[in-house]
């Protein structure tokens, strides 16, 4: 059924059509909407046999996901940012212990300085952390990827983050196609437990591994985030045929193997590129984008396959590690050396919409437009206030004492400070 | 008493695979659970606990209780801690209920998460059990504990309190009593020990939750043990048991001084054995035979600096400590 | 594409306006999007809200760079932000005040629009009148329709009867359109 309806809403309504049993949640900007939403869905009756929990941290909350999975529930949470850093310790524990929760991420920068804006700060904080991180660019895809989250975790055995950026996507209004019950029904069979426990056939869960076995249980866990590249595939194509879409997946190409210069992205930015390229093909550009689904698994052989043409690559991230550069970027770097052995390809790291800076089709054009000339460097920080980075600079150089930076750079940008200007 | 003439019974060996005979030699009305054939059995033998371990000892007497009365259908969440580690080495388990170890601060929160499924499920016969050490549970667990008492959710929390970080290596936690020597509070200084005026008593605070039901227990009186468990698995919603559990590695006593430092620290009032329902005290424990605090004290190295004339006023101390609970308690 | 792009303070109902009016749009079988100038939530401060509505589907995400309609809620703005920013003078321009134009001080920028591409009304004394609040964006969603005929009073109506209960719903309904006779009455 076609809605105009905002994303969070949209998620909550599609996870209430996968049947979850178990909900605890904790409330954190931009995500809250949906667990308000699924909170109403439980008290009202529409959704039964589901226990919800507001919970007092997202360190309990994730818990909260072990227990009731490990007891042999569908379970699912959602948070973003700090929230996803307090139950971190537990977000490691949830994968390491293989059980197969479905979370929200409503993808927002960690601070300090404080932030609640989008960017990719949250999900490349557990990048390594094992669980299967995926990615939507639109609405429909949130919706459409957490029935298949619920599907592929279960498979494996492995909890599944659905990254959608927070705002951008959470806030937004837009026209989604919902669908019913018993479509979901016939993609999600109920969750039939790898490990549970159970009074009948008591099992321990979580024994202490030494040196003589942690290798394995940890090559197991890479093992399955491989297999994870031919399930995902197998699923979104299952998907397709139920739902009539095409969603999810491991990567997708907009003109990526036809073109000179292709951006590669994840999450909502694609759209606006999407919208770019239209523009810039229709004027003659060779563009393309490379939309990054899923980032965990790493599906170095599908990028490359769809980068073999390509003579620039701009890799657009909204994250990156300090003191290193751009995430993504050196990912793709390691993919194309390893895997495909692509020759020539400039490879461009390209950091922008941190903390909630607008992405412009302007400022992408103008991406584009220095890589067709040869001199897009290999780091850019797109929007960058040059100005006001001197300036601090020259501050911190000129007085010992020189004051926290954040406020600093406030002030100078004229910007409406958090703390008083003294 | 009709308790026979322990000279002319008979001895006789009830119990199957192990040498312990204990209170099998009473008669049958007069023995714990644990002495009769059918007895359950959560934790099996093998495991690795100390030589003495009091945790080891309540927590089977408590958790075996618990079967008995839900007919084996329990589950039970485990804390990192000794218990974890002592009853888990892999690839051996010595858990013959389902039982689940996730981090060291998140036990109760996992417990409550097992309930929600139970819930979801309609399952109402099983029931679930979090446990953890007193670090577990005062210091870095406490935010879960105090959220699953605000909700009520389903759950029997047992804390085995032997007042420190053992597993670690004997470090001071918020239930380490005042004066006592840690890894971190060492006798040296102006202050030997821990800080007098410090740390926190959880069974209180659990009371001040208005939980269905609150028991301190101590593993030198099992039948109090097994009644207060047993009691607790009659009510629905948050319950809290903290059962005094020696510990010989860490308390510097002998292995085989278990039983009696645990029934030393009731009886000289340091540690008061209680139960509370809502909110409210309903039952205390007197002490039978009072014993000074010093008796109890000079049993465990950790406080041997405490015995030191120079440390009077640290002894004095302590002997308010159990006027205090005495008086608190009403447990004389 | 038609890009709108509304300012006005918190409290005002601008973001419900952007969603409405993407509703509505949606009603009638077109694409649309509407989204907050995200920020916290603060009664008084500025806020922007954008919405899209297209023939085919919507996939950009920047906010509304050059407004094909701009909906000024609260003319205490004009002099606070710059809110013809980029915006389209081919386009619309419709204003909550009782004053003229050129008492608002605007005409500079208000005269490179097509005389009858501009709109100012009351709203706030009208929203004052049917739903007895200050909140002008339903009274400026019926002159919209009447506007700039991108989305109908029909749509507008089952819109506002889905986002709010019958009894918040019926007084809204009744300020939009007093807010669409009005423009629509105006000679153009």
């Amino acid at each position: 059924m076609l809605q105009q309806i905002s994303g969070s809403i949209a998620v909550a309504n599609a996870v209430a059509l996968c049947r979850p049993e178990v909900i605890p949640c904790y409330p954190i900007t931009p995500q809250t909407h949906i667990v308000e939403h699924l909170s109403s869905l439980v008290k009202s009756g529409q959704l039964q046999d589901c226990t919800y929990e507001n919970v007092e941290s997202e360190f309990a909350s994730m818990s909260f996901c072990i227990g009731a999975s490990a007891a042999g529930a569908r379970t699912y949470t959602a948070t973003a940012s700090q929230g996803l850093l307090y139950m971190m310790e537990a977000v490691y524990n949830a994968s390491g212990l293989g059980l197969p929760i479905v979370m929200t991420l409503g993808n927002r920068a960690i601070g300090a300085p404080i932030n609640i804006w989008n960017d990719h700060s949250d999900a490349m904080s557990v990048r390594d952390a094992g669980w299967i991180q995926l990615f939507v660019e639109s609405n429909q895809q949130a919706l459409d990827v957490h029935i298949q989250a619920f599907k592929l975790a279960e498979a494996l055995s492995l909890p599944v983050m659905v990254n959608m950026d927070g705002f951008i996507l959470t806030h937004a209004i837009t026209r989604v196609d919902m669908p019913d019950q018993e479509q979901v029904d016939r993609f999600l069979p109920p969750f039939i437990p790898r490990q549970k426990l159970d009074t009948e056939s008591p099992l321990s869960i979580g024994a202490m591994v030494g040196p003589d076995a942690f290798t394995e249980v940890r090559y197991l866990a890479h093992h399955k985030q491989k297999e994870a590249l031919t399930i995902i595939e197998q699923q979104a194509e299952e998907f397709a045929n139920i739902f009539g879409r095409d969603s999810g997946g491991l990567v997708k190409s907009y003109f990526a193997q036809e073109s000179d210069i292709v951006f590669v992205a994840m999450g909502s930015v694609v759209g606006t590129m999407q919208d770019l390229i239209n523009d810039l093909r229709s004027e003659g550009y060779s563009v393309g984008i490379l939309s990054l689904r899923s980032f965990r698994p790493f599906p170095a052989n599908a990028i490359c396959n769809a980068l073999k043409n390509a003579q620039q690559v701009i890799v657009f991230e909204k994250s990156f590690a300090v003191g290193m550069g751009g995430i993504l970027a050196s990912e793709i770097h390691m993919a194309t050396q390893r895997y495909a052995d692509i020759q020539g390809v400039q490879i461009s790291s390209v950091i922008g919409g941190l903390g909630g800076r607008t992405i412009t089709k302007q400022s992408l054009r103008k991406l584009v437009d220095k890589a067709k000339q040869g001199d897009l460097d290999a780091e850019v920080f797109m929007d960058l206030e040059a100005n006001t980075v001197v300036r601090e600079l020259k501050r911190q150089q000129d007085e010992q004492s020189s004051g926290p930076v954040a406020e600093n750079i406030l002030r100078d940008m004229g910007v409406v400070s958090a703390s008083k200007t003294h | 008493m009709t308790q026979k003439n322990t000279a002319e019974q008979t001895v006789k060996f009830y119990q199957t695979g192990t040498f312990t005979v204990g209170n099998r030699l009473l008669d049958e009305e007069f023995r714990t659970v644990q002495a009769t054939e059918e007895r359950s059995n959560s934790i099996d033998s093998g495991h690795r606990a100390c030589q003495g371990c009091g945790q080891a000892l309540g927590a089977r007497y408590a958790l075996d209780t618990a079967m008995r009365v839900t007919n084996n259908k329990i589950i039970a969440a485990n804390a990192t801690g000794c218990l974890e580690v002592f009853t888990t080495p892999y690839p051996e388990t010595a858990w013959s209920i389902p039982w689940v170890h996730s981090l060291f601060g998140n036990v109760a929160s996992v417990a409550s998460g097992i309930a929600a499924t139970l819930k979801a499920k309609g399952d109402s016969e099983t029931r679930v059990i979090a446990q953890g050490g007193d670090g577990g549970t005062t210091d870095i667990g406490f935010a879960c504990l105090s959220g699953l008492f605000d909700r009520n959710d389903d759950v029997l929390y047992i804390c085995y309190d032997n007042g420190g970080y053992m597993n670690t290596g004997v470090q001071r936690s918020s239930a380490t009593p005042g004066g006592a020597r840690t890894a971190t509070t060492m006798p040296v200084g102006e202050h030997p020990g821990s800080s007098f005026n410090t740390g926190k008593f959880l069974p209180a605070i659990a009371m001040a939750h208005e939980i269905p039901y609150v028991a301190t227990a101590s593993v030198h009186d099992l039948h109090d043990l097994e009644r207060k468990v047993e009691k607790a698995m009659s009510f629905r919603g948050a319950r809290y048991i903290q059962i005094n559990v020696p510990c010989p590695l860490g308390w510097g006593s002998l292995p085989a001084h278990t039983i009696k430092l645990a029934r030393m620290g009731v009886e000289s009032g340091l540690v008061p054995l209680f139960e509370a329902e809502y909110g409210e005290l309903t039952q205390s424990t007197k002490i039978r035979y009072q014993i000074p605090v010093e008796d109890y004290l000079k049993a465990q190295r950790r406080f041997a600096h405490v015995l030191k004339p120079a440390n009077v006023a640290q002894l004095e101390t302590i002997r308010a400590l159990a006027e205090k609970n005495i008086k608190r308690y009403a447990l004389l | 594409m038609f890009q709108i792009r509304i300012h006005g303070r918190g409290g005002q109902g601008v973001v419900s306006a952007s969603e409405l009016l993407s509703v509505a749009a949606f009603e009638e079988g077109k694409y649309s999007q509407s989204f907050p100038s995200f920020g916290s939530e603060r009664m008084g401060a500025p806020v922007q809200a954008f919405a899209r509505i297209n023939d085919t589907s919507i996939t950009i995400r920047e906010p509304v760079m050059e407004p094909d309609m701009l909906i000024i809620q609260d003319p205490t703005l004009f002099h606070a932000v710059n809110v013809f920013d980029g915006a389209n003078t081919q386009g619309y321009l419709l204003i909550n005040s009782s004053k003229t134009l050129s008492e608002l001080g605007i005409e500079e920028m208000s005269s490179l629009y097509p005389k009858d591409h501009i709109a100012v009304l009351p709203a706030t004394e009208l929203a004052i009148k049917y739903i007895k609040q200050a909140k002008p964006n339903t009274v400026l969603l019926g002159a919209f329709a009447a506007l700039s005929q991108m989305v109908h009073m029909p749509a507008l109506e089952k819109a506002i009867r889905k986002k709010f209960p019958k009894k918040i719903a019926e007084p809204n309904i009744l300020a939009a359109k007093a807010g669409y006779r009005l423009i629509d009455a105006i000679e153009r």
